[in-house]
């Protein structure tokens, strides 16, 4: 493990893509992941996906896992679980710990797919036991089938909020309210609607105000905010809860790429500091590239793409794949990411991955 | 010249609702207490760090280091978004000292 042609950090949906579409044309490919399970956040979305078929609608992020998964066995590219990444060093090497050994390990190119980490709000009460992350409630609910509450606060209504939300329904828990500062909904109305006939009300220019209990949840206070985003007083209502859930965004997990010496600029709508990267997801740095979360803050199946497009531009790079073939690869990736970054949601998103390609150019 | 001027004449004017709140939860750093290092000159993640703590326990600043940049945006007029995470160093995930110590680099023979 001395020395690898491509090295990915990171076994989710963006890292495992990458894997296939290199490995599978000959690139000697390595898959690092701290977890003891590849997949990334897969095998949590036990809900059916959206888009066209080529993105695989009405999949389940679960069963696309599992697809992932056999196409990496199949492409030849070895995955390591249990495994942690903890530094990244001059000349395309990383620090690694795998079963025990402490090891130096030469790339020569270097894939970050590390994902993202989720964001919290700080109110008081906030470090109760009861207040949690909608990545670990879906981890209870939906990976190890254990109910964390019995009576739900949701905080925050993008697609994750909604779709936890109706994952605690479905298990057997009351979602009592979903607040959402913002003036309208983040997430889509397909999944607030279901939520809402359930009979969650969903509470827009809402915020909680404070958590209290004798040693864990009991009871949250939610108030009313202007359209200052300030609270309006005497709007305050006390719920009955026993768990405070929040789904307030996620941040890329950009640490090794700032340790590298990564460029990075602000783009606010895909999760603020990103490392810049060009067209093939290559970094400021040759021979480094970003994929998934990491490279803006997006959905399971644009990981996915974002992931094929590294693999490709890398396989090609290394020699792997003529540039005819690579171009016929990487358009058709393209189109299809062109149409996950469409309508009202992924225009925006569009928008600010131009400008971060666009960056990457200027010095 | 400082883009952000080090003097701070809002402490008193800051309304600190809840100073026993906790920000950093696994060095239990309190609002109050980033409130004070930003007073007193604290400008960056590091500089909030490096006087209360906060962002060097076990979960390296991944929940509070966002937080941390709130309140200097709310409390210094920095642009949120341009105020960069404290410095990454190695190792960038918990690992025990002895398995760091036992590092075999063969990638220079």
């Amino acid at each position: 493990m001395n020395h690898v042609e491509l090295a990915i950090i990171g076994a989710g949906p963006a890292g495992l893509s990458a894997a296939i579409e290199a490995a599978s044309v000959g690139v000697q490919t390595i898959v690092f992941d701290e977890n003891q399970q590849a997949g990334g956040q897969l095998f949590k979305q036990i809900h059916k996906f959206f888009g066209s078929r080529a993105h695989q609608a009405g999949a389940r992020g679960i069963d696309i896992g599992k697809n992932l998964l056999g196409q990496v066995a199949a492409s030849g590219a070895e995955i390591k679980l249990d495994t942690v990444v903890w530094g990244i060093f001059e000349g395309n090497k990383v620090g690694v710990v795998t079963n025990g050994r402490n090891v130096i390990c030469k790339a020569d190119r270097i894939l970050l797919a590390t994902g993202a980490s989720e964001n919290v709000l700080a109110f008081p009460g906030w470090t109760l036991p009861g207040v949690m992350g909608a990545g670990a409630i879906q981890t209870m609910v939906n990976v190890h089938r254990v109910l964390p509450g019995k009576r739900v606060l949701m905080i925050g209504s993008g697609n994750v909020g909604l779709i936890v939300s109706y994952q605690l329904l479905q298990a057997g828990a009351e979602v009592v309210a979903l607040v959402e500062a913002m003036d309208r909904i983040g997430g889509y109305a397909v999944h607030a609607s279901k939520i809402k006939r359930a009979g969650t009300p969903i509470l827009i220019r809402h915020t909680i105000k404070e958590a209290v209990g004798n040693g864990k949840v009991e009871q949250a206070t939610i108030v009313q905010l202007n359209d200052n985003g300030n609270v309006i007083e005497g709007t305050e209502r006390t719920l009955d809860v026993d768990v405070i859930c929040m789904a307030c965004g996620l941040s890329p997990l950009a640490e090794l790429a700032w340790l590298a010496g990564c460029r990075f600029t602000d783009v606010a709508p895909l999760g603020g500091l990103l490392p810049v990267h060009d067209d093939n997801m290559q970094t400021s740095l040759p021979g480094m590239y970003v994929a998934g979360d990491i490279a803006g803050i997006e959905e399971a199946s644009t990981a996915i793409e974002e992931g094929r497009l590294a693999g490709i531009a890398i396989a090609e790079s290394l020699g792997y794949l003529t540039t005819t073939d690579a171009t016929v690869k990487k358009q058709a990736v393209n189109d299809r990411s062109e149409q996950l970054r469409d309508g009202p949601f992924g225009i925006t998103r569009r928008e600010a991955k131009e400008t971060l390609i666009r960056r990457s150019l200027e010095t | 010249m400082d883009k952000h001027p080090r003097t701070y004449e809002g402490k008193t004017e800051i309304k600190i609702e809840h100073p026993d709140m906790i920000i950093c939860r696994c060095e239990e750093v309190t609002l109050a207490q980033i409130i004070e290092a930003i007073s007193e000159g604290a400008r960056t993640v590091d500089e909030v760090k490096r006087r209360t703590r906060a962002g060097m326990g076990l979960c390296q600043g991944r929940t509070c280091s966002r937080l941390v940049r709130h309140l200097l945006a709310q409390h210094t007029g920095q642009n949120f978004h341009q105020i960069p995470p404290m410095t990454a160093r190695v190792p960038v995930r918990p690992i025990a000292l002895e398995v760091l110590a036992s590092l075999e680099d063969d990638t220079n023979g």
